[in-house]
């Protein structure tokens, strides 16, 4: 039997899915469209069941993407989704409007059972409903009042859903708007009308249903309390910020310790697989390519893991609508709304996370500029770049109380901001609305998040990331480790020949070292960075640099091994001779003065700041997007845009 | 008088919904003529506007609100 899930969103209807199916959900995708499909089974003694989470919707009638789904599904007995059973999921505090959708539902003249949630707060508002005249008057309609929270009422819901009573409602509430397979009004006005018809008749039935018992309505007080505080203009901001940063210090400081972890994980594997596998190149494939591949992937789950649970709280306590509400008018003037502003500031520990988080945004164009920008924001994996370069060109000086490299990191994470800003600015005027922007938002009430549900989320959102955009990480990590460790011929052997062997014991470090420098920069990349030295030039860099640039589009940290793989010293700072102090000696040929001056280093950290220079995120914009066309012009714009920052900052500081 | 332009906590009675791409959605959201509305709070620039329909909070933009016609009372 196929059951479908219906409901307003904040009505609950993820927890009572989440109930109903436990761990056996799947998402994929409805074919042709970026909305998820979330199905599961409910196993039942008699057989089990294919139950289909459909979007959140408070009408019929289609105003987003999403809710087109439920409309095409509900209106199409020809869809591979058309279901034989519908629960509509209600929120009992709030019946008016959430029997709109259900009176609608019900006029389809399909098999449909009421689940009437969050009677605990209907009680707490003093609402007290009659289940039974409820069900009269709607035309013998099966209720059934439940609690997500709690699983009461769920076994009732489980037996009346699949029980062989056909269920379909005994008549109309409204005649002539909607038919089984049909719907009959086009005409958006009439559809308006309905609409408001529906609203008068439902509203005199709950004249009859349902008592208002008098209460202190002190839930409502201390709802309205918060609000005050929370949306208020000096305080509402300072509670917003101090969120921000646990949440930010959270993702930097507490998820570096399980990605130390995983990355030491996988070395270890490697290197196992090294020392206890016959040389070749399988063994060089599985340790050099596939193991730090999955390792790639699998570094970013306790980023991404975090930032989820801290997104499922905000979303689910009800603050997520209220930064909705304060941000709103400040994000307009960019093309974006209230809710880019969690993936704008996460993207500054991560833009995977970041962009994962968009799917708030119901907007479609908003949505995609908030997508198209993120990656602009200083993300974590710049650091290492940034802390190198910083260290290298900007003296150790203080002005006043401030020391200068400090200034010149904050500089950074300010540009990847206004980079941000002034992308979404352009991007406002070049992306075609398919909607009109609009912020018309229930503000749902506070509440403690539901523990039981933020498990299979964190769940969910993990394996979107490991399975879709990790297949695209995964394959281009295995390239770019062909193209590091072959070249033409036997060009590489060659090279590698004319370096003179070790004498004494002592050398056969460096003598490695050496080994790896002339490797890489004889393998394919190491051609495409001499190749693109000609290109690079005008910017301060070097083949060097180039080869760098390339290796690290695996991720930007990247940079900094290469650098000290290319450069022939350990990647220890501690060790004799550091990666700085050989970049500091390093000259140009030509002119003889040094390579990595204040014009150079500037001019690379601004090229890292505003540069695609990571698979990852073009992965998880595909994953979001569903279209090459967006990670490929976000590719395109965002090195055009490091490329002319990165000419002026050196043509001006030369 | 429309619906951006009330002071907060004064009762209206919502009179019609000027018609524009957005009507089916604030009808959808529970604004019809004949509900009676007040507005709770605001953003900290003025907008968006929040909405007390029966207990619940519905949050609009101004340019929004302004397509809803109301009469105090």
């Amino acid at each position: 039997m196929k059951i479908s899930l219906v409901g307003n969103p904040n009505s609950g209807k993820t927890s009572i899915f989440n109930r109903l199916t436990g761990l056996n959900q799947k998402i994929g995708n409805f074919p042709g469209v970026t909305v998820d499909k979330k199905s599961g089974l409910l196993k039942t003694s008699k057989g089990s069941h294919h139950i289909l989470d459909l979007p959140g919707t408070y009408s019929l009638y289609a105003k987003t993407q999403d809710e087109q789904i439920v409309y095409d599904i509900l209106s199409d007995p020809t869809h591979a989704d058309y279901p034989d059973r519908i629960i509509v999921v209600a929120d009992a505090s709030n019946l008016e409007r959430n029997l709109l959708l259900f009176t609608q539902v019900m006029d389809l003249g399909l098999p449909v059972i009421l689940a009437l949630n969050m009677s605990d707060i209907a009680a707490k508002k003093g609402v007290v409903i009659d289940y039974e005249k409820l069900s009269e008057v709607l035309g013998g309609v099966k209720i059934v009042p439940v609690n997500a929270r709690t699983g009461q009422g769920m076994d009732q819901l489980i037996a009346e859903t699949v029980s062989e009573d056909s269920n379909i409602p005994g008549s109309s509430f409204i005649e002539g708007e909607f038919e089984k397979g049909h719907f009959l009004i086009t005409d958006p006005h009439r559809q308006k009308q309905l609409v408001e018809e529906r609203y008068r008749k439902i509203n005199n039935i709950l004249k009859f249903v349902v008592r208002q018992e008098p209460t202190k309505r002190s839930m409502l007080k201390r709802q309205r309390m918060a609000d005050k505080i929370i949306t208020h203009p000096l305080l509402g901001f300072v509670l917003f910020l101090g969120v921000l940063m646990v949440i930010f210090q959270a993702i930097y400081a507490w998820a570096e310790w399980p990605m130390d972890l995983i990355d030491t994980l996988f070395l270890s594997l490697s290197q196992w697989v090294i020392n206890n596998l016959p040389e070749g190149v399988l063994t060089s494939l599985i340790a050099e390519g596939i193991i730090p591949g999955l390792g790639g992937v699998l570094i970013f789950i306790p980023q991404i893991t975090l930032l989820f649970a801290f997104i499922f709280i905000l979303e689910e306590s009800g603050y997520m609508a209220r930064v909705v509400f304060i941000m709103d008018k400040i994000m307009r003037p960019f093309g974006l709304n209230g809710r880019s502003v969690v993936p704008l500031i996460s993207g500054v520990a991560c833009a995977i996370p970041a962009i994962m988080a968009t799917r708030t945004i119901e907007n479609w164009k908003e949505r995609l500029i908030t997508i198209m920008v993120t990656p602009l924001m200083s993300c974590s994996a710049r650091l290492p770049v940034y802390t190198l370069l910083i260290a290298l060109v900007i003296p150790n000086q203080t002005i006043g109380p401030f020391k200068l490299q400090g200034l010149a990191l904050l500089a950074m994470y300010l540009i990847g901001l206004l980079g941000a800003l002034l992308a979404a600015f352009v991007f406002k005027w070049i992306i075609k609305a398919k909607q009109k922007s609009f912020l018309v938002m229930e503000l749902p009430y506070y509440r403690m998040p539901r523990w039981n549900n933020l498990a299979i989320t964190l769940w969910e959102k993990v394996r979107l990331f490991v399975f879709d955009a990790g297949k695209v990480i995964f394959s281009i990590s295995i390239i770019l480790w062909v193209l590091a460790s072959y070249g033409p011929g036997d060009r590489i052997q060659q090279a590698v020949d004319k370096i003179p062997e070790p004498v004494t014991q002592e050398d056969v470090n460096a003598y490695e070292k050496k080994v790896a420098s002339v490797s890489l920069s004889n393998s394919y990349i190491g051609i495409l960075g001499h190749a693109m030295e000609p290109a690079i030039r005008p910017l301060g860099y070097n083949w060097q640099i180039g080869i760098a640039l390339i290796t690290s589009f695996a991720a930007r940290e990247v940079f900094v091994g290469s650098m000290a793989t290319i450069y022939s010293v350990g990647e220890n700072f501690e060790a004799d001779e550091t990666l700085i102090q050989r970049m500091r000696k390093e000259q140009n040929p030509e002119t003889g003065k040094p390579v990595y001056n204040l014009a150079s280093g500037l001019s690379l950290m601004v090229f890292y700041a505003f540069a695609m220079q990571c698979m990852s995120t073009l992965a998880v914009v595909l994953r979001e997007t569903k279209k090459w066309k967006w990670p490929l012009l976000q590719l395109i714009y965002m090195t055009a845009m490091a490329y002319l920052a990165a000419l002026i900052t050196y043509q001006i500081l030369k | 008088m429309t619906l951006d332009s009330l002071k907060l906590n004064q009762q209206v009675t919502i009179q019609s919904i000027t018609e524009n791409g957005l009507t089916s959605k604030l009808t959808d959201m529970g604004l019809y003529p004949g509900k009676s509305v007040s507005v709770i709070f605001k953003a900290p620039f003025g907008d968006p506007i929040a909405v007390d329909i029966d207990g619940y909070t519905l949050s609009l933009r101004k340019e929004e609100a302004s397509l809803v016609e109301v009469q105090i009372g």
